[in-house]
């Protein structure tokens, strides 16, 4: 496959064409502004479906030939089961039973489970992914055994490339932990139960067809309607959509590694120092070892500072809904919930409302709460001088992550990456990142082990902490530290065969993640 | 005497779940040495792992047979140690291939400093050594003895000896916990030359013991020659407390182990630790008499932050000016509960204040209000200052205002 490269505002150079479309090469922050309508599917008649309300299909593959699913179309999945899922799997083995060929599978993101797919792929049911690659799926990727490119986007991108018409999904497969016979769902309940479904909310309203899978239908109506039935084809009622301590875990548990709670609370002390951290704040939370840390020792500087947050926006956990109750924070903002306490929190308190990438992420919204955010803190695979940041790609080019909301919440007021110094050996503060997902501009602070590096565009961070004790360097200085520690790094060769590009999140190209060998 | 024989070898951990470690093994032939490396780091650095492996290979003379090197991620110093332990079990031997000295390791040992708090770090392995020096723990410990099987106590020194020219320790004092007997002279014999500021000494029973750890340093580091740390582990060690304390002028602290301790008193270590009241006692009044200081055990429940606030206020009652830590995370409670409250560092600085007024006046006695002072409570508050300025309840100038 010959494509046309070009070198874009960052000066990386990206395909100009991708799985036959036209690509725009990033023009830079803030500089790229489509215009035109939304897209939107076909309008629907209600006479076409049953006015007893009951869409039930008795298998996926009845569900599929009822919405006519043919070759070459696009199918959705969504990634709140998380390693649990088996929906998105059963789907393609239904889809291969079927014949059919060359689909393209959309997910909001993958995870090792869907390494089952690479059977798909290998036999040509699946033509490509666009959606985050880990652990297997990113190897094969990587490899260049996919057939069209893999194009990765944020969770705010997704919706962004679904509502502007980038990515016209024909069926969306949305598993759903409690839905009724007319396609009402949520994730609040049952065997399965993820919290929320935000990630397929997009694929329900945007979907040409869509199809709800669950193992828990309750009468009519079930709710909250998180999914709206209205928007839904078929309902198709399995044994099982997921295994469930693969879903949730039982309990979060705070990192034993001395760096990450290092890192993590030299973060929050840093909030606590620039006075990012004062009464009515806002910051973003994960379930990630040192970002959970964070949250704990930020709530530790809270109590001892006798400061509210107003809200908390992200991931929950047993540890935010904690917060929430003891009243340090007054209101969950959750994207996705990552244990039962914060599934049950969120199923009973009002405080803690479900949201979307439509609410917090989307570029083609009028305004998003990202940006609204006072902090936020995230990880990275490598950050380089100038404080751009990569995050999908290991050092020697390999894909290892999906972008989730990572671009994303760079907007935040004050964007952290949390991240050692180095991993057994290999440096994460480098010359140029491998490969560019966040723009230095918008990542305002390093915190590492070694030492805490404050962009130099944000001057008004570095005057703030001034007179702190916390150590604050130059990112140059923890740079040469590593060199001296490590060693200079080589520089790895990289092919010149894209495998996947990355967008930003206003849909434009900002790098390209070549075939590695 | 012929040539020793040179025999297969290896050292270094194997298996899936090694990280920033690597292992090492040699096999004798006669043709040229063959270097055949596989490392998760070698599109970023397999020339500098070949080059350090090479460099060691030369100053050794193997210069026949193969060298396999399996790394995963293993620190340029970590890679010297361990092919120098493989090539020295293989039957060669050379001088020892030091790294490049990081910043720092040349600072010098002080005798008197604060001793709050002391990191474990198991000296054979690199991973929990790296980030060592950036707890902020007064001492760190390198442990070759109960953190290094018997097997390993070669490569430990080896490891052990070159963290301890190749990585930043920061501001914590560099100490390294040797064997005891034989082995710990050959640990002494590793280590004494680079710079270690205290040597702790295990399960010390007589003041010859540490006699000869003394000479011994002496004679390999001469003026050099690191601080020592006796640590009394038997009840025989705590009989003899006081002449064990006594027994050197290089001798700064003493402390108890009271692992070993309870074992040997058939009375297994409880929480109120009425079984090792005596030997914590007669541990502080032995260092106390001999001018040293008297430092506690670990606490060794990691997650049990109140249990170990509430060890180091006790131990802190009993008159200890330490204690250890197993797990960084340990540092800043022992620092919390080692400080003195505002109260007592105000009492202290009226104290000191008076004390150099007198001195100044050339005055004898020292006067705080209507009560007269003696100098071991000078002594006393000049520690409770200190305290206070390291833990964060005075300000480091805080004489300056006066003046």
């Amino acid at each position: 496959m010959v494509v046309r490269l070009e070198k874009n505002a960052a000066g990386r150079l990206v395909p100009v064409e991708v799985n036959g479309r036209a690509a725009v090469p990033f023009a830079g922050v803030g500089k790229y502004r489509p215009d035109g309508r939304r897209a939107a599917p076909r309008i629907a008649s209600c006479i076409d479906y049953p006015a007893d309300g009951d869409k039930r299909a008795g298998s996926l593959r009845e569900a599929f030939e009822r919405v006519g699913l043919t070759d070459g179309m696009v199918v959705s999945t969504h990634h709140h089961l998380r390693n649990g899922d088996t929906v998105a799997n059963a789907a393609f083995d239904t889809a291969a039973e079927m014949g059919l060929r060359d689909l393209m599978w959309f997910p909001s993101a993958s995870f090792p489970v869907h390494a089952n797919q690479i059977g798909h792929l290998d036999s040509g049911v699946i033509h490509h992914i666009e959606g985050s690659m880990n652990g297997p799926l990113g190897a094969y990727c990587s490899a260049g055994k996919m057939r069209g490119l893999g194009v990765l986007r944020s969770h705010g991108g997704r919706w962004q490339a679904i509502q502007d018409g980038e990515v016209h999904i024909d069926v969306a497969v949305i598993a759903a932990p409690a839905a009724d016979v007319f396609g009402n769902a949520n994730g609040l309940s049952g065997p399965a139960a993820c919290g929320l479904l935000g990630f397929a909310l997009a694929d329900s309203i945007y979907a040409e067809k869509v199809i709800v899978v669950t193992d828990n239908l309750t009468p009519f109506p079930c709710l909250p309607w998180q999914i709206q039935g209205n928007n839904v084809d078929a309902m198709v009622e399995v044994s099982s959509i997921g295994d469930p301590s693969k879903i949730v875990s039982g309990t979060t548990r705070l990192t034993q590694s001395p760096d990450r709670r290092r890192i993590a609370e030299l973060a929050a002390r840093f909030c606590a120092d620039a006075g990012i951290m004062r009464d009515g704040f806002s910051f973003q939370a994960g379930a990630g070892g040192t970002t959970l840390a964070f949250a704990i020792y930020l709530a530790e500087l809270m109590r001892a500072h006798d400061v509210t947050a107003r809200f908390a926006r992200g991931g929950s956990t047993q540890h935010m809904v904690e917060m929430l109750d003891e009243g340090l924070i007054e209101y969950i903002l959750d994207g996705q919930t990552f244990d039962l306490d914060g599934v049950r929190s969120m199923a009973s308190d009002p405080r803690h409302q479900d949201t979307s990438p439509f609410t917090s992420y989307n570029f083609h919204g009028k305004g998003n709460f990202a940006s609204m955010v006072d902090v936020a803190v995230l990880g990275a695979t490598e950050v380089d001088l100038s404080f751009n940041g990569n995050v999908v790609t290991h050092s020697d080019g390999r894909l290892l992550h999906g972008i989730g909301g990572w671009q994303n919440c760079l907007t935040a007021r004050c964007a952290m990456l949390l991240v050692p110094s180095f991993r057994d050996r290999i440096p994460v503060i480098v010359d140029e990142v491998t490969t560019l997902c966040g723009p230095g501009e918008l990542i305002d602070v390093v915190v590492t082990e070694r030492g805490i590096a404050v962009n130099p565009l944000r001057q008004d961070l570095l005057d703030a902490v001034a007179g702190s004790d916390l150590p604050i360097r130059p990112i140059e200085d923890l740079k040469a530290e590593l060199d001296r520690l490590c060693g200079v790094p080589a520089t790895p060769e990289l092919s010149n065969d894209p495998v996947a590009i990355v967008k930003w999140v206003d849909g434009t190209v900002i790098d390209t993640v070549w075939r590695v060998d | 005497m012929g040539e020793p024989e040179i025999k297969p070898a290896s050292a270094g951990p194997t298996g899936d779940r090694v990280r920033s470690d690597l292992s090492v093994a040699y096999e004798p032939g006669a043709g040229e040495l063959a270097i055949e490396r596989t490392s998760r780091v070698d599109y970023l650095y397999g020339e500098a792992i070949e080059a350090a492996v090479r460099r060691v290979a030369d100053a050794f003379g193997a210069t026949t047979g193969q060298l396999t090197v399996t790394d995963a991620g293993a620190l340029e110093w970590v890679i010297l140690a361990r092919t120098e332990s493989c090539l020295r079990r293989a039957g060669f031997d050379g001088p020892p291939v030091l790294p490049e000295p990081a910043p720092g390791s040349e600072a010098p040992r002080v005798r008197d400093r604060l001793r709050r708090s002391r990191l474990y770090i198991p000296g054979n392995q690199p991973k929990l050594m790296v980030s060592g020096g950036l707890y902020s723990a007064d001492a760190v410990i390198l442990d070759l003895e109960d953190s290094v099987p018997p097997a390993e106590k070669d490569a430990g020194r080896v490891l052990v000896r070159n963290a301890l020219v190749a990585l930043d320790w920061g501001a914590s004092e560099r100490m390294v916990r040797i064997n005891q007997g034989a082995v710990g002279e050959e640990d002494l014999a590793a280590i004494a030359v680079h710079n270690p500021h205290t040597v702790l000494l295990p399960k010390v029973e007589t003041s010859a013991q540490v006699g000869r750890a003394a000479e011994v340093l002496q004679h390999l580091a001469g003026e050099d020659a690191a601080f020592l740390m006796p640590i009394l582990e038997s009840p025989i060690g705590i009989h003899h407390a006081f002449e064990i304390a006594a027994a050197d002028s290089s001798i700064v602290a003493l402390t108890i182990g009271l692992e070993d301790l309870s074992a040997e008193l058939a009375a297994p270590r409880t929480t109120g630790g009425w079984e090792s009241f005596l030997g914590r006692q007669t541990t502080v009044y032995a260092a106390r008499a001999a001018g040293i200081q008297p430092i506690a055990s670990v606490f060794s429940d990691i997650n049990d932050e109140e249990g170990l606030a509430a060890y180091v206020r006790r131990e802190r009652g009993l008159g200890f000016d330490g204690v250890g830590c197993i797990h960084p995370r340990q540092i800043p409670v022992v620092h919390r509960e080692m400080t003195p409250s505002a109260e007592e560092v105000e009492r202290a600085v009226r104290i000191v204040r008076a004390a150099r007024e007198a001195e100044e006046r050339g005055l004898g006695a020292v006067a705080v209000g209507s009560k007269m002072v003696d100098p071991p409570v000078v002594r006393q508050a000049e520690r409770t200052v200190e305290l206070g300025v390291a833990g964060g309840v005075l300000d480091a100038r805080w004489d300056d205002s006066e003046n």
